[in-house]
């Protein structure tokens, strides 16, 4: 049996790479890297990119140049800017509202013991599922001049006697493309409500109804305050989703009629776009940064957990 | 001859083709000449529009394939939608990389002049070979004395309107003046057939039918020295005469895009309004008996004039312009030069059903045009359209304009009583300013 005599290990000083290679912050910040360079390549880039075409007068295909703030004392006075603004704004805060009410009301629902519970669920997901621009079709067809189907009905039970206009008046086409919006995101509402719903331990509803609590007691002092992490979190995605809406809107008005359904977002893109003006297109979407970092700033408060949920004081 | 299917048209057209010019009739003028060697070992790529009839592409196809075996210069063809050539086009023009040459829509070559090859040989070759081309084609085509980019033709729009109708309405003619135009719509709102054209952001239809009228009346954009005019008298004048007209539509037009008024029309719901060739179209080849009897009982005509006394419609003009950055730019100008002869562009228009209204009046005796009378009306749209700068010049302020539905708002707030015709036309020559005033 051959030995191969080995010479002893030395006791050396460790180099400096292995110290570094060691060195658990170092490690980190290599570990980090692959993420850190993923977001700034692909979302800090492009947004500071943003900032910057919003301060210059590109155009498609052209080389711009720096011109301050002209684009947004240009958008200051221009009166379609500011009815998007308006559109935006009231499409939110109304279509968030209402998603949250039907939503949780779904999800209250769909929590308790029901027959064919997890169909039931199933269903409610429908709308989710189904690709925007595809939904966004049928409610073209739901809400046409000519050939509305609620229309149809509605003459045929005798109700009215004449097609609605759902799309062609200002304010008919508001609220239509709101209810769309509406059904579209309802689901994503009450799905992600109902698992914060499950997370609730049920012993706490069974000590509320030995004190003698009534239902609408047990809603108000246990369901929603440990339900509300999850609330911002579901609203804040909500109103960032309904804020930056864009196809639903492209596909059913292209921001008509006369721009009563133009939100920032499809104003950005037909300027920028289809008029060629990048640098305007770009101000106005860096105008919607303002409203986002709003919605941000109130989900990180809201996610924030409360002493008492851990069973501490306020 | 109006029952003729595509493929007799096809066989009359090349036959009658082949025989008028062995016969010498074809307007073919004292040749100029033509040098253009295309680079040895050439290869080209070139992006077009999106074929609605695919008998067109296929054509187009089979041409450029002869010309790829006459010439020995490989081609490339890709077609895509026009909405999105415009923003490629412009990209390619910035980073100086892509197509070498494009066919596309409008003034996207005025965006970028001073990118495109120099085609000026060319257009004088064509246009003296086939006796000048259209005037609009010109403003089209040429910046200062030089040629950027080479007109196409126009998928042109026409009244479409349903025969039956028009005669109940009291008119054996289709009028060719607004009072009577006027009355002709009151008519058929009040025999419950009523008109129906977009005031939505349909980029095609409510564009073509608005500017149109705003031009009748003398009103534009801009003037000669791209200052903007448009809150004039003759502005004013035309929205009043809208208002009057938006009256007498069916409900619904301002929510209407492209597809809306083909819709209604092939389901009998209107029986007048502005459009291309393809409702007839369809209705046509359609296998529902109630659509084939629509496209039996329409027809297409020129839109009537207006007090400026002479025609003013807005078509969609196809352009083809080359990249400098192409390695072979004599490649290109010898693809478009051999696609764009007479023998070639006749035979295209055949398969297309006269789809494309020719650029050069000489290319007007294409059987096609009356294989039916009622394609004929769509030959002369280069004929009676101005550019949609008019008056003043094509580039990023004009695009930005119509893209940004300028015009066409102004009429929709007219029509829907939003604001007075007075304020309207303020209101857009305030936002026409921003994109001529920088």
């Amino acid at each position: 049996m051959a030995v191969i005599a080995d010479s002893p290990p030395r006791q050396t000083t460790p180099t400096r790479f292995a110290r570094y290679r060691d060195n658990r912050s170092v490690l980190g910040t290599l570990f980090m890297f692959p993420a850190a360079a993923i977001l700034v390549f692909f979302l800090a880039y492009p947004l500071g990119l943003g900032v910057w075409l919003g301060l210059t007068d590109t155009t498609i295909g052209g080389t711009g140049r720096y011109i301050g703030l002209e684009n947004f004392y240009s958008l200051a006075k221009d009166n379609v800017f500011w009815l998007s603004v308006f559109n935006t704004t009231f499409y939110t805060v109304l279509a968030s509202v209402v998603k949250f009410a039907i939503g949780l009301y779904l999800a209250l629902l769909l929590n308790e013991r029901l027959p064919f519970k997890s169909v039931l669920r199933a269903i409610v997901l429908l709308p989710f599922v189904v690709p925007t621009v595809l939904s966004a079709i049928a409610f073209w067809w739901i809400y046409d001049s000519q050939f509305s189907v609620i229309s149809w009905v509605l003459i045929k039970a005798g109700v009215i006697d004449h097609y609605i206009d759902f799309l062609g008046l200002p304010w008919n086409a508001r609220w239509s493309t709101i209810a769309a919006n509406i059904w579209r995101g309802i689901p994503f509402v009450s799905i992600t409500l109902l698992a914060g719903l499950q997370t609730i331990s049920p012993s706490l509803y069974e000590a509320a109804m030995l004190d003698g609590a009534r239902p609408w007691q047990r809603f108000r002092y246990i369901t929603l305050p440990m339900l509300s992490p999850i609330i911002a979190v579901v609203m804040t995605f909500s109103v960032l989703q309904t804020f930056t809406d864009f196809q639903l809107i492209y596909t059913l008005t292209r921001g008509g009629p006369i721009n009563a359904t133009h939100l920032m977002a499809t104003l950005s893109f037909q300027r920028a776009i289809t008029g060629g003006h990048l640098g305007e297109g770009a101000a106005i979407a860096d105008a919607m940064v303002p409203f986002l970092l709003a919605a941000i700033t109130f989900s990180y408060l809201g996610l924030q957990r409360r002493k008492w949920q851990q069973g501490g004081a306020d | 001859m109006s029952n003729m299917n595509r493929r007799d048209v096809i066989k009359a057209g090349v036959a009658a083709t082949a025989a008028m010019t062995t016969a010498g009739i074809v307007p073919v003028q004292a040749a100029p000449t033509w040098n253009n060697k295309p680079e040895a070992g050439a290869s080209i790529r070139v992006l077009r529009w999106k074929q609605f009839i695919q008998a067109e592409f296929d054509k187009f196809a089979e041409q450029t394939k002869q010309f790829a075996e006459k010439t020995g210069v490989k081609v490339r063809l890709d077609a895509e939608s026009w909405e999105d050539i415009r923003p490629k086009a412009a990209v390619a023009a910035n980073i100086g990389a892509g197509p070498d040459l494009i066919i596309g829509t409008l003034d996207d070559p005025f965006k970028f002049p001073e990118k495109l090859i120099d085609m000026t040989d060319v257009a004088d070759y064509l246009g003296q070979k086939y006796g000048g081309w259209y005037p609009v084609a010109q403003k089209y085509g040429k910046k200062g004395k030089e040629w950027i980019a080479i007109p196409q033709g126009a998928t042109g729009g026409t009244m479409n309107y349903r025969i039956s109708h028009m005669k109940a309405a009291g008119f054996e003619k289709f009028p060719t003046n607004l009072p009577d135009y006027l009355k002709l719509c009151q008519a058929l709102k009040k025999n419950g057939t009523p008109p129906g054209f977009a005031l939505g952001h349909a980029t095609g239809d409510a564009n073509g039918w608005c500017q149109w009228l705003l031009w009748a009346h003398g009103g534009k954009v801009v003037n000669e020295k791209n200052e903007v005019v448009l809150d004039s008298p003759e502005t004013v004048a035309a929205l009043d005469y809208a208002k009057q007209l938006a009256e007498t539509y069916i409900a619904g037009v301002a929510s209407w895009n492209d597809s809306n008024n083909n819709k209604a029309f092939l389901a009998g719901e209107i029986s007048l309004t502005y459009n291309g060739i393809s409702i007839w179209t369809v209705g046509k080849n359609s296998t529902d008996p109630k659509q084939n009897e629509i496209a039996n009982d329409m027809d297409h005509a020129p839109m009537p004039i207006g007090p400026v006394g002479k025609p003013t419609e807005q078509q969609n003009v196809l352009v083809a312009y080359g990249y400098k950055y192409s390695k072979y730019p004599k490649a290109v100008k010898e693809y478009i030069r051999y696609m764009w002869e007479k023998e070639q562009y006749d035979a295209w228009e055949v398969a297309s059903n006269g789809y494309v209204a020719p650029p050069l009046p000489a290319y007007n005796d294409n059987p096609v045009w009356t294989s039916d009378p009622k394609i004929t009306p769509f030959r002369d749209c280069l004929k009676r359209c101005l550019d949609n700068g008019y008056a003043g010049d094509l580039g990023y302020a004009s695009a930005g304009v119509m893209g940004d539905f300028v015009v066409v708002d102004m009429f929709a707030e007219a029509c829907l009583g939003q604001q007075s015709p007075k304020d309207a036309a303020k209101r857009a020559a305030d936002r026409a300013k921003r994109y001529y005033n920088v």
